[in-house]
């Protein structure tokens, strides 16, 4: 039974979308206590300190860290067979097919991009806050408390740069969840003609939900950091 | 009208193949796109050069023999058509028309355009089909069936096997026609009984055969000929990984 999830090719895409609801569940948490931070620094703080280098936050990162291999693994192992299946000519002349959108076409491409965008937060983020006390330092690079991620977003967003990568970032991500998570219920089997147009649409709210959650953080970091808030926003 | 015509030459399986231009012209708008390559094939065999090779039978859109790749799609500029079902209105006089085997690791090339789509026959013997014993013909309503589940079982039975779905999924992948026919068995009575074991045994065999995993682009059913739908991957899904677990 095990072995089907390698061997098989509908077993492997079941990986891919099991590991892929996984890693959209962690994106929803992370997101929602995101926006602690535009509420309340001590609230972002707690959090914060809750997920430090506790057992249960590392053993939840080395999983996380797990979700994320074996989704990559897989996209590579499964686009490696499909370039071999496709064939060594290619067509002189292709067009896009009616209703076929660009994303579901060019989950790699987007995956890459989204990997890329996770180092750079690793190093942005994990690097200055689990690691450190992981390595048993109570002071990250800039000087600051390992717990002290209201103050590490601040910081991060204030650069204009940051926060354009971010929302790049951001974007790849939103493509990459729009084809994702109807696709995952097709995998699963749980689809047909007359679910596709709700589950098109819980994809495309999701995504939007996830991306749009993120975005607020890194757009109002930034432009409070910036001074561009009045007051009484602040 | 006339027409540039950009058509895969290729002499064998082993040989190596390129773009060969013709020009066609005093082609009627009302004639087929197969009528239009047998008069571009009448004239080379009047100039004594070799026609070109490429699949057709019966030219009304029921067989899948017809199996063209015209001007980037399956099947040409059509929807829900087979190449025999397209006509020579449906291009701009003068336009030039690049036609292409299908292209696919499974589909090998014979000659020109004609390729090997054997590989669906084998996935057809490794389970597409229902164990009976034959005897005289049994009384049509002694097997009550469900107008929604035969009418859904009717959608998928109208796959014609052409191969236009592998052909056009970028992944090479075959599981809209293992899907129709898994799902066209699957949703009747007759067909229930092997359902388990012929979701595994069609899968597997579509593996060996080295054809793509699905990763629900929904391509294949844009341009499949007989517009089967993804929702039969879904029940071919389902099928499979329901059977699995059983095991």
């Amino acid at each position: 039974m095990n072995c089907f999830l390698v061997k098989s090719s509908l077993g492997r895409k079941l990986v891919m979308a099991v590991s892929g609801c996984f890693l959209v569940l962690f994106l929803l948490f992370h997101m929602a206590m995101n926006l602690a931070a535009l509420f309340s620094a001590e609230a972002y703080n707690k959090i914060c300190e809750f997920l430090g280098a506790n057992w249960y936050a590392l053993v939840g990162t080395v999983v996380l860290a797990g979700g994320v291999v074996v989704h990559f693994a897989y996209a590579l192992l499964l686009t490696w067979q499909n370039r071999k299946a496709r064939g060594n000519v290619r067509y002189a002349v292709t067009v896009k097919e009616e209703g076929v959108d660009w994303a579901s076409k060019n989950m790699l491409v987007i995956g890459f991009i989204v990997l890329c965008g996770l180092a750079l937060h690793l190093v942005h983020f994990w690097s200055e806050m689990q690691l450190v006390e992981i390595m048993g330092g109570h002071e990250n690079s800039l000087g600051l408390a390992p717990t002290n991620g209201a103050a590490l977003i601040a910081f991060t967003f204030s650069k204009w740069y940051n926060a354009l990568v971010y929302i790049v970032w951001l974007a790849a991500i939103w493509f990459h969840l729009t084809h994702g998570v109807w696709s995952m219920f097709q995998t699963a089997g749980w689809a047909n003609d007359k679910w596709y147009p709700r589950l098109k649409c819980l994809s495309n709210l999701v995504s939007t939900l996830i991306c749009g959650g993120f975005a607020l953080v890194v757009v109002f970091f930034f432009l409070k950091e910036n001074g561009w808030l009045c007051c009484a926003c602040c | 009208m006339k027409f540039t015509l950009k058509i895969w030459r290729q002499k064998d399986a082993k040989s190596k193949g390129a773009f060969q231009t013709y020009q066609v012209d005093n082609i009627s708008p009302d004639t087929s796109f197969l009528e239009m390559l047998d008069i571009l094939n009448n004239d080379l065999v009047h100039k004594g050069e070799e026609p070109v090779a490429f699949d057709h039978d019966c030219r009304e859109g029921i067989c899948g023999m017809c199996s063209l790749h015209i001007n980037g799609r399956a099947h040409g500029p059509g929807k829900a058509a087979t190449t025999c079902q397209i006509y020579m209105r449906k291009f701009k006089d003068g336009e030039t028309i690049v036609i292409e085997p299908w292209r696919s690791a499974a589909f090998p090339v014979i000659k020109d355009l004609v390729v090997n789509r054997g590989a669906y026959d084998e996935i057809l013997q490794a389970g597409g089909f229902v164990s009976v014993r034959t005897n005289s013909v049994p009384d049509a309503n002694a097997i009550p069936i469900a107008k929604a589940d035969a009418d859904e079982s009717m959608d998928a039975a109208a796959c014609i096997g052409c191969g236009a779905c592998a052909a056009t999924c970028k992944n090479g992948s075959a599981m809209l026609f293992v899907a129709a026919r898994v799902s066209s068995l699957a949703k009747l009575p007759q067909g229930r009984v092997e359902g388990a074991r012929r979701a595994k045994a069609m899968v597997a065999k579509m593996d060996e055969l080295g054809f793509g995993n699905c990763t629900n682009t929904g391509a294949c059913q844009a341009e499949c000929p007989k517009a089967v739908s993804i929702a039969h991957i879904a029940r071919l899904n389902r099928e499979f990984l329901a059977a699995k677990l059983e095991d």
